[in-house]
């Protein structure tokens, strides 16, 4: 069977090298799919039409199965982030300590629905399955730092501070 | 690595230990760490060197009562000090030497009085960043004397004399799927820990990886010997970063200290453990839904048999274990499974972490002898209700278990008590509700997690979810008839009995345990469109102040 040769880099962007490696690492096996989904989503901060397909091709499976990966799993991402995030604990723990409060004031505030980005780009608001953090609910994490026993003021500030930047 | 090799660095971590006056414990655990641990510890170490005094500052895993957080705990007087600020961290410097700082002292001898620790015995009293301060405190020497002392067939008994069962939530016993695993035939076998923690309102085991990460990896060792495994995965959730980089830490470290490779401790024994990310997705925690992961698959569960133990990873045998069950391991190896049998109630062996949460006062993570009795976990342990509330259920197994109502606190908690009250012991998530928690409202709540969760394979549970939450949410809103509820009671035996896998079986137990205790909130909603706890929104309906909370009871 003659040698596989991967496809090129989609460009010459320095983050490709990082995603070509974690594939290497595994041997462009196809199990190695969500491995490498992972390493696009952080380093690009979502996965785009191209990354999928580049990482298919480079591992051999169907373009369908990788999108199917990609919409099947919550954590990963068709649209790229806004400039700030903003992650609602939406747990039992949470829940029990009014988290949905906190979701339908902040989603007032910003005239979205969980999920979505400000026009803007500014911020995203987005809801988690539990953090694990529960003993501290509720729980929101303003990019990526983890604030325990939120109360709806300072939720709100936190987003007047991120919008008037 | 012989056993002497290990007892010697254990000696000379102990000795190094040894040359320090004092050690000042920080948790940095989650909680902790958002609360702002770290700068404490960093301003605790920058303060002791200027002192001049001999102390060592330790960071740590979870203390346990993460609602007095930030903890810090200093030894060798084991003066347990809480709500730690920044700065504070003057005062306790200075107090080496003389006497405690009064005001942040705290009394939590009644929190850790009734529990065991086995699983957590580490947690608070090593960095888990360092191998030798987990070789200090025994570890990886069950590894070796199952290597070099037990064939692997005496391992497998061993596991079983203790009557040890599965952490992860079914409890089916430990030794029995490992001999499964030991007895089927194929040279390549897989041992994979199932660190996909999904239950909201869980976090044992991600505070067991982060925490003491070797205690992990020891087991899986012990467990890969013990069934002829050569390769394991370590399945962690994504949402849980601090894990993953403690646990590849680890990985690295055993690697180098020839404690995970090929002949390892000089037998012909050879393993290795990669970490695979999840990516989010509950059903994941279904151990075939696991491996189609692992594989790089949507996560999508199979019928059993054939069970994993045969046909796995790959179509070969693999053995799969909750984190907690890997945890447990090297302490039953190193006393024995007898000391095991001898701990817990007739049905149910040893320890079990919780994590206690919601409307409690002393929130966090803690260690019980099963058997335990409800009412000790919530008044003693958990330190009761807070607010001048009134208990009004514990809700166990997450979204596949049930609500236990306030009157049945008499409850020994196992495996059996728990199946037959309706709940499930689950992975160890154990929420307190207060009158405030609608009962209808909660399993509202759970169903549409599940419904959200569901993978969509089998009807059942994809289009059985889904119409279940309809017709909770047609309740909570007060629009439901009476016979709305009667093709509810239907709908959850149609989703359980028909369901696939694991996810869509156990659906239904959130509504069915608050329908056998709270059928009264029920009523309330349909016919008097009323939610006596307050929290449904019956806009719209002839909608009816919220009564006391002593009306309900």
């Amino acid at each position: 069977m003659a040698a596989f040769t991967p496809p090129p880099l989609p460009s010459d962007d320095k983050r490709w090298k990082i995603v070509a490696g974690t594939m290497r690492k595994n041997g462009f096996a196809r199990h190695a799919l969500i491995e490498t989904l992972h390493t696009v989503q952080s380093s690009f901060g979502y996965l785009d039409d191209d990354a999928i397909r580049f990482v298919a091709q480079s591992l051999r499976v169907p373009l369908s199965q990788a999108y199917g990966v990609v919409t099947f799993y919550h954590y990963f991402s068709l649209k790229p982030p806004g400039k700030h995030t903003m992650t609602l604990c939406a747990g039992t723990a949470c829940y029990i300590k009014g988290t949905d409060k906190l979701i339908e004031s902040a989603e007032k505030h910003l005239t979205l629905k969980a999920g979505q980005t400000t026009k803007n780009g500014q911020i995203s608001l987005m809801t988690a399955r539990c953090v694990g953090a529960c003993s501290r609910a509720p729980v929101m994490i303003c990019d990526g730092e983890v604030a325990g026993e939120v109360t709806n003021e300072q939720m709100i500030a936190q987003l007047e501070r991120w919008t008037v930047e | 690595m012989t056993i002497e090799e290990l007892e010697q660095i254990a000696r000379s971590v102990q000795q190094e230990n040894a040359r320090y006056d004092y050690e000042v414990n920080v948790c940095m655990d989650l909680a902790c760490a958002s609360q702002g641990a770290g700068l404490l510890r960093d301003t605790l170490e920058r303060l002791a060197a200027a002192s001049g005094k001999n102390v060592l500052i330790r960071k740590t895993g979870c203390m346990g009562p993460c609602s007095s957080g930030p903890l810090v705990r200093v030894d060798p007087e084991e003066t347990l000090y809480a709500k730690v600020k920044e700065k504070n961290a003057e005062a306790i410097i200075n107090s080496l030497g003389a006497a405690p700082v009064a005001e942040l002292q705290c009394d939590l001898n009644e929190h850790f009085d009734k529990q065991v620790r086995v699983v957590l015995e580490n947690a608070g009293h090593i960095d888990p960043e360092k191998i030798d301060d987990y070789i200090s405190r025994d570890g990886y020497k069950a590894l070796l004397t199952a290597l070099t002392e037990m064939t692997p067939n005496g391992v497998v008994h061993r596991i079983t004399e203790s009557g040890m069962r599965g952490r992860g939530g079914g409890g089916y016993p430990t030794g029995l799927k490992w001999g499964t695993v030991a007895k089927a035939s194929g040279d390549l076998k897989y041992v994979v820990c199932n660190g996909d923690e999904g239950d909201p309102g869980a976090f044992m085991d991600r505070s067991v990886m982060e925490g003491d990460p070797h205690r992990v990896i020891e087991g899986m060792a012990i467990a890969a010997y013990a069934v002829g495994a050569s390769k394991g995965f370590i399945y962690v959730r994504a949402e849980y970063p601090v894990a993953v980089s403690r646990l590849t830490t680890a990985l690295r470290e055993a690697r180098r200290r020839g404690l995970l490779g090929s002949g390892i401790c000089n037998t012909t024994f050879n393993f290795d453990i990669e970490i695979r990310l999840g990516a989010g997705a509950f059903v994941c925690g279904e151990e075939t839904a696991l491996l189609a992961s692992i594989e790089g698959r949507r996560g999508t569960p199979k019928p059993r048999p054939p069970y994993p133990a045969v046909s796995g990873l790959w179509g070969k045998p693999t053995l799969i274990n909750n984190v907690e069950t890997y945890a447990n391991i090297a302490p039953i190896v190193r006393n024995g499974g007898k000391w095991f049998f001898n701990m817990g109630s007739e049905r149910s062996k040893g320890t079990k972490v919780f994590a206690l949460t919601g409307r409690i006062k002393n929130t966090g993570l803690i260690e019980v002898p099963l058997g335990i009795k409800l009412w000790e976990i919530i008044d003693v342990i958990g330190g009761g209700v807070p607010g001048g509330h009134k208990l009004k259920a514990i809700q166990t197994g997450g979204p596949s278990g049930g609500c236990i109502p306030a009157d049945m606190m008499g409850l020994g908690v196992s495996y059996d008590a728990l199946m037959a009250a309706g709940s499930i012991m689950g992975s160890g998530g154990m929420i307190v509700m207060d009158d405030t928690s609608c009962m209808v409202n909660v399993a509202r709540f759970f169903v549409e997690f599940c419904m959200t969760e569901s993978c969509g394979k089998c009807i059942p549970c994809r289009a059985g979810t889904a119409q279940m939450h309809t017709l909770l949410t047609r309740i909570c809103e007060g629009s439901a008839t009476m016979d709305d509820l009667d093709l509810l009671i239907e709908l959850c035996d149609t989703v359980k009995e028909a369901s696939l896998c694991g996810l869509g079986q156990t659906a239904p137990n959130p509504v069915l345990s608050t329908l056998k205790y709270f059928k009264n909130e029920y009523i309330e909603h349909i016919l008097h469109k009323r939610c006596p706890a307050g929290v449904c929104n019956m806009a719209g309906t002839s909608a009816v102040e919220p009564a006391p909370a002593e009306v309900l009871a």
